[in-house]
């Protein structure tokens, strides 16, 4: 076992222990906030997925979690006020089940990041950051500008969506569902970076041309793993809407990209608990230094330039030391 | 005479007033080594990227097994059975050497979009790829970082690669650079072997290895092949030999 795993399984032992203390201690804040940390990880393996792995600096995934989140308003709402979302073609009704919302989650997300991805991915560096940047913009304002869903108000849901056997308005079993969701994807993500995929998709972020001369075109492998990273981050988007039981632009903004990201560096890029140290740790922090001051963004931002300059690895790099890719 | 695998007609190519190729035409039959050489900056790399597909030609074409490919990409080529060396090895180093030779099994055997079991695991593409290694001497550093390997380890893993591909014709950027001598020996051994599995269009410095494995030479001068022949004849051109053998008589 190498000192890295030891690091991610006390990691998930953390966020497992923490809220299972509040439970008992009767501190449903802090399990709300580990559920927080739970989702935020998801998104961010998402697109560190893509990230990492890929090599796509992709400064548009709100819109993957702001697709996420709408999926969740859309449907709940209708289901909230017994109105069909559609009736032609096919009637289409509106749901509060979590196993319907997930799918829509993943579904749409996914659709989106195969447009987004297939164009943004015809540009690479600089301009697809833009690129990706501008789309997730697009978005944004059209949520905005878009009255049926609330506009920039968004949209609230009174009662969180079920899961059967489950009651979900019990923070411990929303916060279970969450972390089951995020060590299960964790689990999928550390499977594809040792397929043959994720052979091929970290030996094209490191030399294209090699891998075209194998046979193999880089623009599949990037869009497949596009794919894959905003479906990811779309689930979270749904399950961070039905935790705060509201969605609105903001989780399209340009600031959820770049938090995204903030985990991911924080926390170690290509690391694959990076997420989830990233996340903790920045929700950590927006607790402590939230409540001193307004102005938490610029001892976070001091931070992030201290890792950046001296702890390239993040917090997993520094803790684990150099990474090791076998078998 | 039999027809060649692998053809050059008249390929132009210019770097705006450089003209890296001139009007080149060669062409590759089975069985042989055709050693390509030539000072520094004559165009021999230039020429390898229009064959393998880097690089269009302005005009000209290139026929690979009896088709023109002169509009493929190079993975369509690769596909085909091309299969390249580069010069500045071009390889996944933060990768072990092990898993740069599993890509190359990988894409040869189509089996990419695979998301869940270890690729490592795959036995019958692992192989193909520790064959590959073995056959290049590097069995023993196949759990080394790439980015660890000497310069000439990093030139017999670029020829490892080429190796998972089973190619229908090799195309190699001075594979002995930074070998060293006894390298640079067990090296051409290996390549004399290796043409009766596929000709070989070898690009190479190292005088000594393309006179003892050469069936033809071509010699590129400022973009321009000036000779093509036996090793006799390029050795008695007086042509060949004041432009790049260094001769002062
Ligand atoms: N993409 C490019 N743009 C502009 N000039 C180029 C480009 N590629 C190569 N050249 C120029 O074309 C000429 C031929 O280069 P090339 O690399 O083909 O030479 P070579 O014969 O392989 O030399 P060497 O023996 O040093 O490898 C050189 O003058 C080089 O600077
Ligand atoms: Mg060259």
């Amino acid at each position: 076992m190498t000192r890295e795993t030891v690091i991610n399984g006390l990691l998930a032992l953390l966020l497992l222990g923490v809220p299972l203390w509040a439970y008992l201690a009767d501190e449903p804040f802090l399990i709300t906030l580990a559920t927080k940390v739970a989702i935020l990880a998801l998104a961010g393996v998402g697109l560190n997925i893509a990230l990492g792995q890929g090599g796509l600096v992709s400064l548009g995934h709100a819109a993957f979690f702001g697709i996420g989140g709408y999926a969740m308003g859309i449907l709940a709402s209708h289901a909230q006020s017994y109105t069909p979302l559609a009736e032609w073609p096919w009637t289409i009704e509106g749901s509060n089940s979590m196993p319907v919302i997930w799918i829509t989650a993943v579904v749409t997300s996914a659709l989106a990041a195969l447009v987004i991805g297939a164009l943004s991915l015809r540009t690479s560096g600089v301009y697809f950051i833009m690129i990706t940047l501008a789309f997730g913009q697009m978005l944004y304002y059209f949520a905005i500008s878009w009255p049926a869903y609330g506009g920039e108000d968004g949209l609230s849901i009174y009662v969180r969506n079920g899961f059967p056997g489950l009651n979900t308005l019990d923070p411990i079993q929303f916060f279970a569902i969450t972390y089951v969701i995020l060590i299960a994807t964790l689990f999928f993500a550390a499977r594809l970076t040792r397929s043959p995929f994720g052979l091929a998709l970290n030996a094209a972020r490191q030399t294209s041309e090699r891998v075209e001369t194998v046979g193999i075109v880089p623009y599949q492998l990037r869009l497949t793993v596009f794919v894959i990273s905003g479906a990811i981050t779309g689930l979270a988007g749904a399950l961070f809407a039905d935790l705060n039981r509201f969605v609105s632009p903001s989780m399209l903004s340009w600031h959820t990209s770049g938090e995204l990201m903030i985990f991911i560096i924080l926390g170690g890029t290509a690391r694959l608990f990076g997420p989830l140290a990233g996340a903790a740790a920045f929700i950590v922090l927006e607790q402590m230094l939230g409540g001193l001051s307004d102005y938490w963004h610029i001892h976070l931002g001091l931070l992030l330039l201290v890792v950046v300059l001296f702890a390239r690895g993040g917090i997993i790099g520094t803790l684990a030391g150099e990474e090791v890719r076998h078998d | 005479m039999t027809d060649p695998i692998l053809s050059v007609h008249n390929i132009n190519k210019s770097f705006g007033a450089l003209k890296a190729s001139q009007d080149v035409s060669l062409d590759l039959r089975p069985g042989e080594i055709h050693a390509l050489i030539g000072p520094n900056g004559a165009g021999k790399s230039t020429l390898i990227k229009q064959i393998a597909g880097g690089l269009r030609p302005d005009s000209g074409m290139v026929r690979f097994l009896n088709q023109d490919v002169t509009h493929l990409n190079t993975v369509k080529r690769a596909r085909m059975g091309l299969g390249r060396t580069f010069q500045i090895s071009s390889l996944a180093m933060e990768d072990t050497v092990l898993q740069n030779v599993m890509l190359g099994a990988l894409g040869a055997h189509g089996r990419t979009f695979r998301f869940w079991r270890p690729v490592l695991r795959d036995k019958a593409l692992r192989e193909i790829a520790e064959a590959a290694l073995a056959r290049v001497n590097l069995s023993d550093r196949a759990s080394f970082r790439t980015s660890d390997l000497s310069h000439g380890q990093r030139r017999q893993l670029e020829v490892a690669v080429a190796l998972t591909l089973s190619p229908r014709v090799f195309i190699m950027d001075e594979p002995m650079a930074g070998l060293g001598a006894s390298g640079s020996v067990s090296l051409t051994a290996f390549l004399d072997e290796l043409r009766h599995e596929a000709p070989i269009l070898l690009v190479e410095h190292d005088m000594d290895a393309v006179f003892a494995l050469a069936d033809r030479i071509s010699v590129l001068v400022y973009g321009q092949v000036i000779a093509t022949g036996t090793v006799d004849e390029i050795r008695a051109n007086p042509e060949v030999r004041r432009a790049y053998l260094g001769d002062e008589t």
